[in-house]
Parts: C-alpha cells; sequence; structure tokens
C-alpha cells in the first residue's frame, strides 16, 4: 500500500487551507473521495442519467443496471447472503430510524426492553427513545468499563430475556473502541433479541461479514468510506425485512395500488419508496471498488499503524488527555483529547490556522460527553491517506496551541 | 502564528475568559434564562435583577470556550446599570458588529470592540453570540411578564 499513490487519487488533499496544506484530520466526520468516485458519479450524470426500474428505454436499462450492481457490490462487500437483504437509504441514522420504526414499532410491548450502550452516537440513541416512548418499551444501557471498553459480563446482565432490541456500534466515533459483535449478537440471541449494529464507523475501516458476525440489522453511511453524501445502506436478516413494513409510501415501492389499499414489492425494493439515489448508489459501488482494490485489511493495518504512532506522538503533549482505551489494537482510527485550559473549539480553531483539520464539539454523543465528564472534546480521526507526517504536524499543531495559550495569558 | 488568530484571540478577551466578570447566580434574580448552542455544547444561564425598566445586575453561569465566556463576560459587564431598551440596543449593535457591519464610531463599545476579530471566523461566531441571544431573550420575555 502505496500512501503517496493513494493520495494522488485524492483531489482535495493537494491544496493549501490558511497558507499552509491541507491535513485533513476528520474521517470519521465525512472521508475525502478518489478520482474514480468523483468520476464514477459525474459520468452518471453525463452519460445515462435515468430514472431506474421503469421505461423500457436504453439509458433507464443502463441506470437500472448500474444501481442493482452497486447492490450487489454491497452485498459482497458485506457478504450478505442476497441482494434482497441490501437496502439503499440516505445514511445510517435512515437506517437506523428505519430498523426503529418499522421493526420496533411492530414488535416491542410494554415490559420489553431495548438495550444500547453509553458510547452511542445520538442516532442510535434517540432512535430508541423514540421507539420506547412509542410502545411502552424500557430503553436501557449497558456501562463502560474506566477505559472506555464494554465487558461482557456486563452486556451479559443487561441484556435479559425481556430484551428484545440490542443495538451497539462496531467502533465508537468518540472513544474508538472496537466493540466484540459477534459475542454481544451471541448473548442477544440466547435471549430472543435481535441484533443491530451501528457501522457508520467500522464499515469504512475494517472487512465485515454480516454472517459471521450474525448480526441482524447493520446499518452504514456511504460518505465516511469514500463514497457520496446522501447514500448509506440497511442490511437485514431476509426473514425479518419480509416481515416488516415499509416506512415510506409512494412510487418504486409497490406492486397493486387499489383505491383503497395497495400491496408491496418484494425486497429490496418494498423499503425504496420513491426515486431512489442512483447517482449516489453507484458512486458507492466505486467507492467499494476503489476501497477492495486497497485492500480492506491493508487499510486496518495502516490505521492501526497511525493509530499506534498517534497515541505515543500525542501523550507527550503536555496537558493532554487522551480518551478511549490505550491498546491502540483495541482502537479504530482516530484520537480523542482534550488539552488543559484550552476549550477544544479554541484547540480547532489554532489548528486550522495552521491547516489541519480536526473536529471540535460533543460529536453528537452527549450521554458519553457526560460520562467522560467533559462539555466537548477534539477528535483527530485517520483515513488510509493519512501518514505519520500528518501526526506530527498535529503534534506540532498542539504545541503550538498551547505556547498560543500560555502566551496570551 | 496568524495575524488573524491575534485579531481573535485579543489579550482583553483571554483577561474575560480567564478572569470572567459577572459570574455566578443572582439569588434574588426576577428572571433566569437558559441557552445552549446544539452544535458545540456550549450553555450559559444569565440571572438578571429588572428593577423600573434598568437592569440592575447580571450574572452568568456556564461553560464554553474562550470566545463564548469572554462574550459573556464582556455582555454582563456592559449591560449592568442599562436601560432594558438599551441592552437591547446593544446586542443590535453586536450582532451588526459580527456581521462585518460598519458601526458607528461615536459609539463606546468598551471592551466588547475587541470581540471585532470573531468576525472573520464564521465558524465561530455563534460562540460570540451565545450569551447576547440569552440576554435578548430573557429580557424580552421578561418584559412580557
Amino acid at each position: 500500500m502505496n500512501i503517496q499513490d493513494i493520495r494522488r487519487q485524492f483531489p482535495i488533499l493537494d491544496q493549501v487551507v490558511n497558507d499552509n496544506p491541507l491535513v485533513y484530520l476528520d474521517s470519521s466526520a465525512t472521508s475525502q473521495k478518489p478520482i474514480q468516485v468523483i468520476e464514477t458519479v459525474n459520468n452518471y450524470y453525463r452519460e445515462y442519467n435515468s430514472n431506474v426500474h421503469r421505461g423500457v428505454h436504453t439509458l433507464g436499462t443502463k441506470a437500472t443496471d448500474a444501481y442493482e450492481g452497486a447492490r450487489e457490490k454491497v452485498r459482497k462487500f458485506i457478504n450478505a447472503k442476497s441482494t434482497q437483504e441490501v437496502i439503499f437509504t440516505r445514511g445510517t441514522t435512515t437506517s437506523l430510524n428505519t430498523v426503529a420504526h418499522s421493526y420496533a414499532t411492530a414488535n416491542l410491548k410494554q415490559g420489553d426492553e431495548i438495550v444500547i450502550t453509553y458510547m452511542e452516537h445520538h442516532s442510535n440513541i434517540i432512535p430508541w427513545q423514540q421507539a420506547a416512548k412509542r410502545t411502552g418499551a424500557q430503553l436501557k444501557y449497558i456501562p463502560l468499563q474506566e477505559d472506555g471498553t464494554l465487558s461482557l459480563d456486563d452486556v451479559r446482565s443487561t441484556i435479559t430475556p425481556n430484551t428484545k432490541i440490542v443495538s451497539v456500534t462496531q467502533v465508537s466515533n468518540v472513544l474508538g473502541t472496537i466493540n466484540p459483535i459477534k459475542e454481544i449478537a451471541k448473548i442477544a440471541h440466547e435471549n430472543g433479541a435481535v441484533m443491530v449494529v451501528d457501522g457508520a464507523q467500522s464499515a469504512p475501516h475494517m472487512k465485515i461479514d454480516v454472517q459471521d458476525l450474525d448480526c441482524d440489522f447493520l446499518a452504514f453511511s456511504g460518505h465516511k468510506m469514500c463514497g457520496p453524501t446522501g447514500i448509506g445502506v440497511l442490511y437485514g436478516k431476509k426473514d425479518l425485512l419480509e416481515n416488516m413494513e415499509p416506512v415510506e409510501f409512494g412510487g418504486e415501492m409497490i406492486d397493486f395500488v387499489h383505491l383503497y389499499e395497495s400491496t408491496w414489492k418484494e425486497l429490496p425494493w418494498k423499503f425504496e419508496g420513491g426515486t431512489p439515489i442512483i447517482a449516489g448508489a453507484i458512486g458507492l459501488g466505486a467507492a467499494i471498488d476503489f476501497l477492495n482494490e486497497v485492500g480492506l485489511d491493508n487499510i486496518l493495518e495502516h490505521e492501526h499503524k497511525l493509530t499506534a504512532y498517534a497515541l505515543d506522538k500525542l501523550s507527550s503533549v503536555e496537558g493532554i488527555s487522551i480518551y478511549g482505551p490505550h491498546d491502540p489494537a483495541k482502537r479504530g482510527g482516530l484520537v480523542t483529547f482534550n488539552l488543559a485550559d484550552v476549550h477544544p473549539h479554541d484547540v480547532a480553531t489554532v489548528l486550522d490556522a495552521e491547516g489541519i483539520a480536526v473536529r471540535a464539539g460533543h460529536h453528537c454523543a452527549q450521554p458519553l460527553m457526560k460520562w467522560l465528564k467533559q462539555s466537548a472534546t477534539a477528535r483527530a480521526s485517520f483515513y488510509l491517506y493519512n501518514t505519520e507526517e500528518d501526526i506530527d504536524k498535529l503534534f506540532e499543531g498542539l504545541v503550538k496551541t498551547k505556547e498560543y495559550f500560555s502566551d496570551v495569558f | 502564528m496568524s495575524s488573524n488568530l491575534d485579531a481573535l484571540y485579543r489579550r482583553v478577551i483571554m483577561d474575560h475568559y480567564k478572569k470572567p466578570r459577572n459570574r455566578g447566580i443572582l439569588e434574588d434574580g426576577s428572571h433566569t434564562i437558559n441557552m445552549n448552542n446544539p452544535t458545540c455544547g456550549d450553555r450559559i444561564q444569565l440571572t438578571f435583577k429588572v428593577e423600573d425598566g434598568v437592569v440592575e445586575d447580571c450574572r452568568f453561569e456556564g461553560e464554553g470556550c474562550s470566545i463564548s465566556m469572554s462574550s459573556a463576560s464582556m455582555m454582563t459587564q456592559a449591560i449592568k446599570g442599562k436601560k432594558v431598551e438599551e441592552a437591547l440596543q446593544m446586542s443590535k449593535i453586536f450582532s451588526d458588529m459580527m456581521q462585518g457591519k460598519e458601526i458607528d464610531e461615536n459609539i463606546d463599545l468598551g471592551d466588547i470592540e475587541a470581540l471585532h476579530g470573531v468576525s472573520k471566523f464564521p465558524a465561530r461566531i455563534k460562540c460570540a453570540t451565545l450569551a447576547w441571544k440569552a440576554m435578548e431573550k430573557g429580557l424580552n420575555e421578561g418584559e412580557k411578564q
């Protein structure tokens, strides 16, 4: 894996921001896009833009083939049994909301439980809060260990035979923790619950095999994995999806429409009401081709190395607190931190003046911020195009930030 | 470091951040207002004591970055002893300043002038305006009571 070759495929990286070469360390928020993805989307609009699944004209057929071809690429990417189990959505949030609306509303009743963890993103909290309110079910949280990991003992003691849904992120967007999804799914199933996985921070970075994990649902977004914004995936086991009602009704998803009732298309189209996100899906297909070509194992190994390097290097910054597991092997490619006496927004502003893009704020994880006893944190996140040099620049930027703020005080 | 940054983090701003004026809660306040910035987690609580249309006292409590907290400190300093309509007028002037509009140079802005540089940092304007928006809301709602 030659990083310089990879970087050349991302045109956006070659630019100057605030008089410095851009150092992009915010891929957990959204990844940059390789030229192959940009060209594929461009090419679709220039050469065969057409609606799918209708009409008999040539462009329509070409667009349909490309759209359904992208679905097959996703199927392979996560090793689903069938493309009927792959639904295109707007993103992880929509995917999780679809499960919470359709599956949860139909299957939960008073006395049932939904189990999540303290490290979830808001999009894996609020849909369940709302589902609990609608159905009278109880929302329960698996606590975290001191280092921001889950213990299987806590998982076992929180999930009970009353639990109907367990929903856990595979990789925390704040702590970087990689959770033992396969083991949690086994415990969920032993108790008769379904296992939902938030894959927003894992699908871009590691090989996911839904059959091996034995998860019932998996949600992820295209834009965090080199694909366009506005496209995501909901994977669900066929027997579950078949028994679920659509959430959106309209064109594209129907079989027959009568005056007072209608019937739905078969899977996966019954969940794709309206003109689908055609360019987005085709672009996601190109992103998957790109990631496969680089190799997800190579990407993961590269990020583990970067994370180990970053943890080591950044921990020498005076006054820094780094959150999450200390063992780089237990983490995804991101480092969340705070500098003593400097608010993360101020850190991010000073770094931005150096051309370094990091995220500052609560990272859509307010319950986790409360657990960390922080109102906000700064986060540097890595992807296949980042280098040790990027981390060196971050280190220098943080040292400058410390100096700058001690000077002005 | 760039001169832009120096324009953002003026010494007087850092002084208010490190040594906030009027920090705390007024136990005998006539009204209280809470506001937060949902995108970043900054939050502020203001308590006022308004008598006969005059802001007799004002305190702030909260957490946030140097810009939001220093702006809150300056705001309380600026409106204390002012008539409610004068305080609301200052809020309007501050909002104009954040949008980079020309301000009448006869107006004495005091320490607030130091926040002028924030207008060059679009991502930080909402930090500076939080306390002022809270003040406006608090005083407007207070008037209705």
